[in-house]
């Protein structure tokens, strides 16, 4: 089920999609930068078809925030 | 000249001052604004009365259009950003960060915002929130630097949004103004060439450096420590370098700099200050008043660009 969204986060913070798990960090685990986290958030919305408020981000913090996160949208990652 | 960013400010040219770090405080912000242009004041780290101060110092020397720069890093941005709507201030712009959560706040109390962005994904994030224009700022600038060169990222941000789009990085002249406008951009944002200028009350020494520096003197320290400043070179930027180079820890990296840009702008030590540039240092060459250098640039550029109607 996690299949898409790991593969994302993969393309958009150029690491191997077995280095990202649920519990995995995108800055402590994957080094993201503020920059790399619009770019991962842009390419959500795109892929889902959402939008993500700005005041949002910081909540974004691993693979399953995203999944929650989308969840509460009633969107299935 | 008229651009969809003097529409937007209310200024005379598109040319906005740099929101530089204990550099940018009123009477360098009050210059530009009265020659003009729009004068930043840079709230840096800085706590609330101080920011305060130099918002009210401002408006003493000009009735012309202002913006004060909030660094989203500080531990006072709560603070600045209140401070920002309690004062009405013309203009806001943003660095360090994401200035979504304020915005609401700021657009109540009228105010332009106008986030520094380093990529298309942020400044389309920015429009979305609310932003008034964007400054697309490239890696020739002093100070803390993203990836994207000025020449790469103007254009492809003028693509990206319907918001004006201000250049800055790399800009020091008319042809720089021109260049700009060529790109994409409505306007311009300078801070070296701003930084000689005779009302930028910075140390001598400082200036100097800047007035005798080359076009490759300045290098980029922290690059490995994800924080990456533009600054000339100096005995600092040479031993952080090199303990870069052999790998040293973070702690050392950081006591070389600690208190850097202080010790460059009020002591003048312009050995172990950081001395923060932008590239186009080499290019600029004399100590003038801001007028003077505004008055410059736009008559520079406007020759060019009727070249090309």
């Amino acid at each position: 089920m996690l299949e898409k969204l790991i593969s994302i986060v993969a393309e958009q913070l150029h690491v191997e999609e077995t280095d990202i798990k649920p519990e995995t960090d995108f800055k402590a685990d994957l080094s993201a930068d503020s920059l790399d986290l619009f770019e991962l958030v842009m390419a959500l919305e795109e892929e889902y078809d959402v939008e993500i408020p700005n005041e949002d981000l910081e909540k974004l913090t691993t693979v399953q925030a995203v999944v929650d996160y989308l969840k509460e949208k009633g969107i299935e990652a | 000249m008229r651009t969809s960013l003097t529409e937007l400010l209310g200024t005379e040219y598109p040319i906005i001052q740099g929101g530089m770090a204990w550099v940018a405080e009123h009477s360098l912000a009050a210059a530009v604004s009265n020659a003009g242009g729009l004068g930043i004041i840079a709230a840096a780290n800085a706590p609330y009365e101080y920011v305060r101060d130099e918002i009210r110092k401002t408006r003493e020397l000009t009735d012309r259009p202002f913006g004060v720069n909030i660094m989203l890093l500080s531990p006072y941005a709560d603070e600045i950003a209140r401070l920002a709507a309690e004062e009405r201030v013309p203009v806001v712009t943003t660095g360090a960060g994401n200035p979504g959560t304020y915005m609401k706040q700021w657009k109540e109390a009228g105010i332009k915002v106008i986030p520094v962005v380093a990529s298309v994904a942020l400044a389309k994030m920015m429009q979305r929130g609310g932003a008034d224009a964007v400054i697309a700022e490239g890696c020739e600038s002093g100070g803390h630097i993203g990836e994207a060169t000025t020449m790469v990222l103007v254009p492809q941000v003028a693509d990206a949004v319907d918001i004006p789009v201000i250049a800055a990085g790399g800009i020091g002249d008319g042809r720089g103004l021109a260049a700009a406008m060529m790109l994409g951009a409505s306007g311009v944002q300078m801070g070296t060439r701003f930084l000689v200028s005779k009302e930028c009350v910075i140390h001598p020494n400082y200036k100097e450096r800047v007035l005798k520096a080359k076009d490759i003197d300045t290098v980029v320290t922290g690059r490995s420590t994800g924080h990456p400043i533009r600054c000339l070179r100096n005995r600092m930027t040479r031993e952080y370098l090199s303990y870069e180079k052999e790998g040293r820890s973070f702690e050392e990296l950081e006591r070389l700099t600690l208190g850097g840009l202080r010790k460059a702008v009020k002591d003048g030590d312009a050995d172990y200050g950081s001395l923060m540039s932008g590239q186009i240092a080499g290019l600029v060459k004399k100590e003038q008043t801001c007028q003077e250098m505004i008055l410059e640039i736009m008559e520079e550029a406007e020759k060019l660009l009727s070249r090309t109607e």
